[in-house]
């Protein structure tokens, strides 16, 4: 086993202050977009009263999601006892903490009431998905802040027994947070598209999906400015092979629930339109979910030879992150597009859209907002790196260092 | 020597402060505080309770009712606001009462001098009478002698 | 008081009373023509009322102005589709104006507490009309899901939001089955004093709340009765004696979307 140690980003790299620079723009964009939205109402979004959740809801799901998928890596090693992933769990710690916190906060100020946060956090209705998700949240936020205490503090990573109570701990909440992020959606009875258990798992392996993907990146983009390859050749292959198996699990859990509506016809009208008749939707959907954001990059990693170098995975995680939008996008909006069915079997009309496909247009604030929070991801994330030693540092001798990966 | 230079600064520096502080209180003699609110009377002869309890607990009080209000359907007490916006109503320039718009309604000269933001009139009308409130320029989807016609006729060819 | 009904109850000094009794023998008479006179007149003005109360349903038994709202009591609707004509809307108009809201000419954006939906047959193209307005379900989704407990059911059946704490998530008007709700997307500044509304919050049919705790019925059936129609009847579904009981009772209702077991307090006929 070669020796481990941790690094700060310690580099005046113009790249690095790109990217501060780029981030930092966005999210003052996206503050004002959300001054704007506060302020003149939700009339200056695309959001209406068919479709009340838009882009910005995509994005924070996308990126809670991906948060708690984004700490598997340190699962798997404290968890599964794999100790070859253990370079990586505390960088996968600080990922799992700063998406959230990014989807979080387009969350919040995407209310119609933000102002009123301290009654969403002290009035509770426990018999809601949300305020358990309130909770699961902040908890979690609080627990990965324990683990990677456990993991960096002197003392305490001085024995493994701490990390892996804190590890296990972890990780059940991870699973029953991102069962709530799913229930959602899964709980509803009254869109048609939504009212299914599966969309708990389906939320569970997307997250597996998107928070590998994330990690992937955020070290391509860390080994960019540092200058050599931090995810090192021995972990190509078991990092390519978790994202087969991660992309398999979310095309099984999303056929599963698409084939189960299409097969009696109660459920087949939504089918049909988001899969042939929605318009973008069903663009969405077919191009971006499968092909760019599934197909595409399975077949990458497929690829012989080429599919175990690091561009072919750091390209993957790129795609495999365009599909999970896109996902998000098919579900969230998708889903609400398509009318309630209030007379089965009747064509109902009325001054009130009932009965017709809504149309939503995302405006300027909503994608600023959307952006917004994955700028603070990725802000936060490069802060933290600069300040505390999260990235894995691989002894020289061992074939780290060369050309900065692609 | 350069250190009895800054000691001397400072000391400039604090007596400056100390006067800027202390001069607006020193210069006010009891009861000449211009810069306090002085909100206007409402009407009858009192509130519906002394003026030094509600200043400090009408929050409270208002916080109470609306719960009362809302989940128990209860829409009278001494809390009402409704009732404290009839009693309270301040006409402007135009005989009618102002809203919340204007610096010269009750509520608004004591909050805008203690800067602190008033949450109730983004829902509440802020004035007593709904029908002197804007009513805007769209008119409502039908009269109600165009929808007994259109009833009739219906009623009519139901008959055939 | 006359002097001969009560001749324990101290008339006072003695003597005062003979000459009382004759005075008084007038002052009855006078009173007796002032009352057939009163009565009849009442009966005349009365008379449009009676009627409509007949057609509109128990007014909401008033309660004492101090009283709480009751779970004894469950209010609900009656709607017979069939007396409904597909181009009234006397029913919105009258909400509108009794509630403040109404179209901007932004459709998908503008508030709709109760609207009117077409129904027709793709088989053979026959329509039918009716109201839709919030369902007030003893089982809401919408009060599950609300986080802050914002959305909620009142002891007596009717469904609202508190304002004051709804925080403007949409999460109830992504679970209400009926399309109910609304959101409101810009500030507002024209509020009726009994039925606040603004920017950023949900919104939906109170069943004319401030109406039903004064002793009145919502605005939507009173409109409804006085153009004539007579498709809409308020009234206590758990008072077996109120009228709505006992057309519920008698002919076949239902309710929209029964399937999902929302148990809505708003019952249909002829759908």
């Amino acid at each position: 086993m070669k020796k481990v140690s941790y690094q700060k980003l310690e580099n005046y790299n113009p790249f690095f202050w790109g990217l501060v620079a780029l981030n930092g723009a966005i999210i003052f964009a996206g503050l004002g977009a959300a001054y704007v939205m506060e302020h003149r109402g939700h009339i200056v979004s695309g959001m209406n009263n068919q479709i009340v959740w838009g882009l910005p809801h995509v994005f924070a799901v996308f990126l809670i999601v991906a948060a708690s998928g984004a700490l598997n890596v340190a699962s798997v090693s404290s968890v599964f006892n794999r100790p070859e992933y253990k370079p990586y769990a505390r960088l996968s710690g600080l990922l799992a903490i700063t998406l959230l916190v990014g989807g979080l906060s387009v969350l919040v100020l995407d209310l119609g009431r933000p102002d009123r946060l301290i009654v969403a956090m002290t009035t509770y209705n426990f018999k809601s998905i949300f305020a358990w998700n309130i909770y699961l949240y902040i908890g979690f936020l609080a627990l990965v802040a324990a683990y990677l205490f456990a993991m960096m503090d002197r003392r305490a990573s001085r024995t493994t027994l701490l990390g892996k109570a804190v590890g296990w701990f972890a990780f059940v909440w991870r699973l029953v947070l991102t069962t709530g992020t799913g229930s959602i959606f899964g709980w509803l009875v009254a869109r048609e598209s939504y009212d299914a258990a599966i969309m708990a798992p389906l939320f569970i392996a997307a997250s597996l999906l998107y928070g590998l993907a994330f990690a992937v990146l955020a070290l391509a983009i860390a080994g960019q400015q540092l200058h050599e390859n931090l995810v090192i050749d021995e972990m190509l292959g078991k990092i390519r092979g978790l994202l087969v198996i991660f992309a398999l699990a979310v095309l099984y859990f999303t056929a599963a629930h698409h084939l189960k509506n299409i097969y009696g016809s109660q459920h087949r009208g939504v089918e049909r339109f988001l899969l042939l008749e929605g318009g973008i939707y069903t663009g969405v959907f077919w191009v971006g979910q499968l092909l760019v954001g599934s197909i595409l990059p399975l077949l990458i990693l497929a690829a012989p030879m080429f599919g175990r170098s690091r561009v072919a995975i750091t390209a993957a995680s790129v795609l495999f992150l365009v599909g999970g939008l896109a996902q998000m996008y098919v579900i969230i909006i998708g889903g609400q597009a398509y009318p309630l069915d209030l007379f089965p079997g009747m064509d109902v009309s009325s001054l009130f859209q009932d009965g017709q496909v809504a149309h939503y247009g995302s405006s300027l604030p909503e994608v600023l907002l959307g952006m917004s929070g994955l700028s603070i991801a990725m802000l936060l994330t490069g802060i933290a790196s600069r300040l505390l030693p999260f990235l894995p540092r691989f002894a020289k001798e061992q074939g780290a260092g060369g050309t900065a990966a692609a | 020597m350069r250190q009895a230079v800054v000691r001397r600064i400072r000391t400039i520096a604090t007596l400056l402060l100390a006067a800027a502080l202390v001069l607006p209180v020193a210069t006010a003699r009891a009861g000449n505080a211009d810069w306090l609110p002085k909100p206007a009377r409402g009407k009858g002869e009192k509130c519906v309770a002394d003026t030094q309890w509600m200043r400090r607990n009408h929050m409270t009080a208002l916080m109470h009712q609306r719960d009362v209000t809302v989940h128990e359907g209860i829409h009278t007490g001494r809390f009402s606001l409704e009732r404290c916006i009839e009693c309270h109503a301040v006409n402007g320039a135009d005989g009618k009462p102002v809203t919340i718009e204007s610096p010269k309604h009750f509520c608004r000269t004591c909050h805008d001098y203690a800067a602190v933001q008033i949450d109730c009139f983004d829902c509440h009308a802020s004035r007593p009478d709904a029908k002197a409130a804007k009513i805007g320029n769209a008119a409502p989807e039908r009269s109600s002698k165009a929808d007994a016609a259109v009833l009739a006729q219906y009623l009519r060819s139901l008959e055939r | 008081m006359s002097c001969r009904s009560n001749s324990d109850a101290g008339c006072g000094s003695s003597g005062a009373c003979e000459r009382a009794a004759a005075s008084s023998e007038a002052v009855d008479n006078a009173r007796r023509t002032f009352l057939r006179g009163a009565a009849a007149l009442t009966a005349t003005t009365l008379a449009a009322g009676v009627t409509l109360y007949v057609f509109a349903g128990e007014p909401a038994a008033a309660r004492s102005p101090g009283e709480k709202a009751i779970a004894k009591v469950r209010w609900g609707l009656l709607i017979d589709a069939s007396k409904c004509s597909e181009g009234c809307t006397a029913c919105v108009s009258a909400c509108q104006s009794e509630n403040g809201w109404r179209d901007t000419g932004h459709p998908t954006t503008d508030a709709r507490w109760i609207r009117k939906l077409t129904v027709k047959d793709p088989g053979n193209g026959a329509t039918f009309s009716l109201p839709m307005m919030c369902q007030h379900c003893a089982k809401p989704p919408c009060v599950d899901v609300c986080p802050t407990g914002a959305s909620f059911r009142r002891a007596d059946g009717i469904v609202l939001v508190d304002k004051h704490i709804c925080i403007g998530c949409r999460y109830c008007m992504m679970a209400c089955p009926y399309k109910a709700r609304s959101f409101i997307h810009e500030p507002l500044d024209d509020q009726r004093p009994y039925a606040p509304r603004g920017k950023g919050t949900v919104e939906s049919c109170t069943l004319c709340v401030h109406r039903i705790d004064e002793g009145r019925t919502p605005a939507c059936v009173e409109a409804c009765n006085e153009i004539g129609g007579g498709a809409m009847l308020f009234g206590d579904l758990n008072d077996p004696s109120s009228e709505i009981s006992k057309r519920v009772a008698v002919y076949r209702t239902t309710r929209i979307r029964d399937d999902l077991g929302t148990d809505p307090g708003v019952r249909y006929m002829n759908i």
